[in-house]
């Protein structure tokens, strides 16, 4: 069922990189963002602090929002890579060999989740010195915890690619759906904090359980106390993914 | 002799629109089988039906003694296919096209490298598929329907929007396809591709096809008129070709005289009796129907409408 898999994201992995503003845009940009702000919030408070000024989020606050940036792009970026594939008839002329379907997405998944961790690990490397002195950053946890995320999200990706009449519009319209489910993911504002309505919506939301993860793996959180999240983020996985199965277009 | 194809009493409807209706056919291995029609006839839906792409509403379909649609990836295996507006991924290289497609099936696949210097693609191994000319495309779209050695090849439009050069190129390739046996399958609005390249034809208008059989006796069948034009300063000549049998009308412009009948006799007709009598003429030519015309007394439309 696989067969074609490995060669099939080995090419899309260099075609990705072969469109230098694409790959500049989805790896630099999170990265940008992070040493930018994390150079004010050094200017700020004299000391390397990432809470956005509350102390709330007890220092996981940058770290774990330029990841969820970092997500974000990867999930956008398969958003636009589906519907342009969809309106060019690319995808169209992959269904017409064995090549199985859900062959062609899980190839663009592993391809998303390899530049989430690149990039994620260009974070690590720029902004070392935003770190505190001998902080002890649970590296490797932490993007396994990403990887959850990001493959999490990507549901909803599938589920935008499904929706988007055309390629023009999928990268804005994915933008406006994906941006604004940071505000009630709990990462600025606790989700016991949200109007009702939305305290219901964040709960339906991948971002939510990727945020609490993330910030809590950040804070030397062991994985245990954390499976509720990973469970929550599976399931969200396999109820959008088969929602948007529904009303995938091929053509 | 075994039909490859096997397409009786299908119908596909999208919404009220009714794409294709009732239509029936065989084809036979080792014929180039085209289905021509103007566009929007229903031929790349019929195509796509065999293919396995659509299910069609109704009737049934076999290829190779399979169901298309539901037996797919059984048959993906054993056909190639080339469809209408296909693109690949913009960055992916020939080469590497090739490659992909080359360890998507079960069996051996035929040899990449050969098959790109076949179709005359070997310096373009390394360029990006979006610098590639409209003739190459087509011509590694053909490379990727012939991958997997396929009994049966599917070509959808395959020359449309092509220059008059790249097109003669294209067609001695698909009769290259049909001299290693395959059976191949496509579907043209152009008739004299159909004319020129294809062992029979089925023609399909407004989702119904409404003959079948090989070009030449579809023009004999519907199109029996034969038309000799010929310069001569002999001007009592027009009287001598009325009496030709099976000329229906003579007439005459200044030194050029146009004598239309029917019958396959008549250009012969015509010959003797400018010989008997001793008729001079400086120039001669015969001008003969073809599937245009067929289409158009058909349909009493021109295709290009």
């Amino acid at each position: 069922m696989l067969r074609g898999l490995w060669k099939l994201t080995w090419i899309e992995i260099k075609i990705f990189l072969r469109e230098p503003m694409g790959a500049i845009g989805t790896i630099v940009v999170p990265v940008l963002i992070f040493i930018v702000l994390g150079r004010v919030a050094k200017l700020k408070s004299g000391t390397p602090s990432f809470g956005f000024g509350s102390g709330s989020y007890a220092g996981a606050g940058l770290p774990v929002f330029v990841s969820i940036l970092i997500s974000i792009s990867a999930v956008l970026s398969l958003v636009t890579i589906i519907s342009i594939y969809r309106e060019g008839g690319i995808l169209k002329r992959l269904r017409a060999t064995p090549l199985r379907p859900q062959t062609i997405l899980t190839a663009h998944v592993i391809v998303k989740l390899i530049l989430t961790a690149v990039t994620l690990l260009l974070m690590f490397l720029a902004g070392k010195r935003y770190f505190p002195p001998g902080a002890h950053v649970p590296w490797i946890s932490f993007t396994i915890a990403l990887l959850i995320s990001t493959w999490s999200i990507l549901s909803i990706g599938f589920l935008i690619a499904s929706i988007v009449p055309t390629a023009r519009f999928a990268q804005p319209i994915g933008a406006v759906i994906l941006y604004p489910m940071i505000a009630f993911s709990g990462l600025f504002v606790p989700v016991g904090a949200l109007p009702p309505v939305l305290q219901a919506l964040a709960r339906v939301l991948p971002l939510t359980y990727a945020v609490r993860l993330l910030e809590g793996i950040w804070n030397g959180d062991g994985w245990l106390a954390h499976m509720g999240d990973v469970a929550a983020l599976t399931v969200l996985f396999i109820a959008f993914t088969a929602l948007s199965a529904k009303v995938f277009r091929w053509e | 002799m075994q039909p490859v194809i096997e397409v009786s009493g299908v119908r596909k409807t999208y919404g009220k629109t009714v794409a294709v209706d009732e239509a029936s056919f065989e084809v036979y291995e080792g014929e180039i089988f085209g289905l021509i029609g103007p566009n929007g006839a229903g031929k790349t839906t019929t195509m796509e039906a065999i293919e396995g792409l659509r299910k069609p509403d109704r009737g049934a379909i076999a290829v190779l003694g399979l169901d298309p649609y539901r037996q797919v990836y059984k048959l993906q295996e054993r056909i190639g296919v080339q469809l209408q507006q296909a693109q690949l991924q913009k960055r992916i290289k020939v080469w590497e096209a090739v490659d992909l497609w080359a360890s998507l099936y079960g069996k051996k696949a035929v040899d990449g490298t050969r098959l790109l210097e076949q179709l005359g693609l070997t310096d373009k191994r390394g360029t990006w598929f979006m610098n590639l000319s409209g003739g190459q495309k087509q011509r590694l779209f053909i490379a990727l329907a012939l991958i997997n050695d396929p009994e049966v090849v599917f070509l959808d439009e395959l020359t449309t929007g092509l220059d008059p050069q790249a097109r003669h190129a294209i067609w001695d390739l698909v009769r290259g396809i049909r001299e290693r046996g395959k059976t191949v399958f496509l579907t043209t609005h152009l008739m004299e591709e159909a004319e020129r390249l294809c062992d029979r034809v089925a023609i399909m208008e407004h989702g119904r096809i409404i003959d079948i059989d090989t070009p030449e006796s579809l023009v004999r069948r519907h199109c029996p008129e034969r038309t000799v034009v010929l310069d001569t300063d002999d001007i009592g000549a027009a009287e001598n070709f009325k009496s030709i049998p099976g000329v229906e009308s003579v007439s005459s412009i200044d030194k050029r005289c146009t004598i239309r009948g029917h019958g396959d006799d008549l250009v012969t007709e015509v010959i003797h009796c400018l010989s008997e009598n001793r008729i001079r003429v400086t120039d001669f030519r015969t001008i003969l129907p073809n599937l245009e015309d067929v289409f158009l007394k058909l349909t009493g439309r021109s295709i290009r409408e």
